[in-house]
């Protein structure tokens, strides 16, 4: 039996001891990893727990990040509560068996610490390994900070092992901004937390000898399809949980989650869409234009990156002039994934705001108050007289000449 | 919002000090935020880390700030380091020295028209002296609290005591005495 730790009724943790924390309330079985800046110190956290005897669980250590799913993807095929995390090179080297573990249906949560992509190398800061997974079949909820790395651990544990789901779930925090950011953080008591993921329940586990099961058998073109299929449905099906889940912890805690966070949006002119702790920074320029200049600003915010809310998205940009997209990674030779997702959901809705795109703090670059009410001010002239002034898409915070891509057709 | 801006060296302890003082402000109802900037993560590289301290819970992440107090733990970084950047008109420095303080500003021609803002106190001596090694965090954090009067001295002993909780006694009490120092002898 594992032992409880006391906790007092407010800690100031960062990102990675709130996701470490979070995995021992739930009491992992198995966590199989390969440490990576910034990420380490989440299954460091684990270890430790686990060889003082505050866990009942197994650290696996491996050879790769690809070792490192794989392992994960083992131990949840056998019944466990799996998970574990990883950061850009790590997370790029896991992404073949990411695609087998939701394929398998198997539920694993992964803590992904966004961190750039090399080449050239990088440890800070971005959104490049959250993209790279966007079509890999798993759930991804966004962290905007410390406390809520915490909530989405606990609340990704229930999600992922619902029956009416059984998918693997990504909970993404930002590397160092909110990783290595120590803030307030009001945990549950372990007992709390543990009653609230509540038991893991087995569903076709391997270690049931007496009902023996295949994972990760080969279909071609004659199932091949329908298991995809299935798989799509029951991810775009997954928000009936995700949101009785948000409901849940609500409850307990007080702490309200949607799929699609907006704030300041109920008379919003202009907005900025955007992910990670960016959307902090946001929110306080667009408290701060409204206070000095009037501005109707607005703040929306993806918390559930897939499922994307799409239809969310329609009706709170519905009656909104103007909205820029900011990408925190950028999608080489296309717009960003933010813009493209907010242009495919508004396309179909019958008023439709100006869209623009700013690629901003690759590598880590500082993304600044001042820079996002500057966005803020110029949706604010696009609005004004109707179309788009700039180029669509541009760059926010870049060093030497302007860049920018394609500009408004207009009649 | 109170905003703190630690010059260190890594592996002197800028981070832990940053944490503890948030861990100390928590318990008084506050919101604290502490973090770091290194620069390429070696040990003895030249570093910073950064507090805020509010009412409200902290939304800001820039790395950006017009720091209230500026926190010097290692003596060399008062002359190679940029320690007056964005400062304000009201900005206090902290900074560890064996020098005493005109001696220092003398030689150091950014600090000359601050003089009355300044405070010197040898954390590196009082961290060798009670600690037995060079970790001058906790006595900086003693001096900080005489200078900006966020706690009274033994309040903040007895909040150290319980973040210091995991370590062996021997050590929660030299820290307790580092403290104690650097609160008295900071100028």
């Amino acid at each position: 039996m594992a032992e409880k730790m006391e906790l007092n009724e407010i800690e100031v943790w960062d990102g990675n001891q709130a996701a470490a924390q979070a995995l021992r309330q739930a009491q992992v079985d198995v966590v199989a990893a390969y440490p990576i800046t910034p990420s380490t110190p989440i299954v460091e956290g684990y270890g430790a727990f686990v060889a003082n005897g505050y866990i009942d669980g197994e650290f696996v250590m491996v050879e790769s990040e690809h070792a490192a799913m794989s392992g994960c993807v083992g131990a949840a095929a056998a019944g466990g509560r799996v998970a574990t995390a990883t950061s850009s090179q790590g997370f790029m080297l896991m992404i073949e068996v990411l695609y087998q573990a939701s394929g398998m249906r198997l539920p694993i949560v992964l803590n992904v610490v966004n961190r750039a992509i090399a080449s050239p190398l990088n440890v800070r800061g971005d959104h490049g390994d959250m993209y790279a997974g966007r079509d890999s079949g798993w759930i991804q909820l966004d962290a905007f900070n410390a406390q809520e790395a915490y909530d989405m651990n606990l609340c990704a544990f229930k999600i992922s092992e619902d029956i009416n789901v059984r998918l693997p779930v990504m909970v993404h925090q930002d590397g160092f901004t909110t990783s290595h950011t120590a803030q307030n953080v009001r945990p549950l008591s372990d007992d709390e937390a543990y009653a609230f993921i509540g038991d893991y329940k087995p569903v076709d586990e391997m270690l049931d000898f007496s009902k023996a099961v295949t994972y990760g058998a080969q279909t071609e073109e004659d199932w091949h399809f329908e298991h995809k299929a299935k798989q799509h449905r029951a991810l775009m099906d997954s928000y009936v949980v995700i949101d009785r889940v948000f409901e849940e912890f609500e409850k307990k805690t007080g702490r309200k989650y949607r799929r699609l966070e907006s704030y300041m949006m109920d008379d919003a002119e202009v907005a900025i869409v955007a992910l990670g702790a960016t959307v902090e920074t946001c929110i306080l320029a667009a408290k701060e234009l409204r206070e000095q200049e009037g501005l109707k600003a607005g703040v929306v915010a993806p918390r559930s990156i897939r499922p994307f809310p799409f239809n969310e998205i329609r009706e709170v940009l519905a009656n909104v002039k103007a909205v820029a997209a900011l990408d925190h990674s950028v999608s080489m030779g296309a717009m960003g994934m933010l813009y493209n997702e907010i242009a495919g959901a508004m396309l179909s809705a019958q008023e439709r705001p100006l869209l623009t795109n700013f690629i901003y703090g690759l590598g880590g670059r500082d993304f600044a108050v001042d820079e996002a009410k500057r966005i803020f001010r110029e949706q604010k002239g696009h609005a004004d007289v109707g179309y788009i002034t700039t180029e669509i898409q541009q760059f926010s915070g870049l060093r030497g000449p302007k860049l920018g891509f394609y500009e408004m057709k207009r009649s | 919002m109170i905003e703190i801006r630690w010059h260190s060296r890594a592996g002197q302890g800028a981070v832990t000090g940053a944490k503890g003082l948030g861990n100390v402000v928590a318990r008084t109802g506050k919101e604290v935020q502490a973090f770091a900037l290194y620069g390429s993560a070696k040990r003895g590289a030249a570093m910073r880390a950064y507090n805020r301290i509010d009412d409200d819970p902290i939304i800001n992440h820039e790395k950006y700030m017009n720091p209230d107090y500026v926190l010097v733990i290692d003596p060399a970084l008062a002359f190679t380091d940029n320690i007056t950047e964005h400062e304000k008109d009201s900005t206090k420095y902290i900074i560890t020295s064996h020098m005493d303080k005109s001696e220092l500003i003398a030689q150091i021609p950014a600090l000359q028209d601050k003089k009355d803002r300044v405070f010197v106190v040898d954390c590196i001596g009082i961290s060798m002296d009670t600690i037995g090694r060079a970790i001058p965090n906790t006595p900086m954090l003693g001096a900080l609290m005489k200078i900006s009067g966020m706690f009274e001295l033994d309040f903040f002993l007895d909040s150290m005591k319980r973040v210091l909780a995991k370590f062996p006694q021997k050590i929660i009490d030299a820290n307790m005495e580092a403290i104690t120092r650097a609160y008295n002898e900071v100028k």
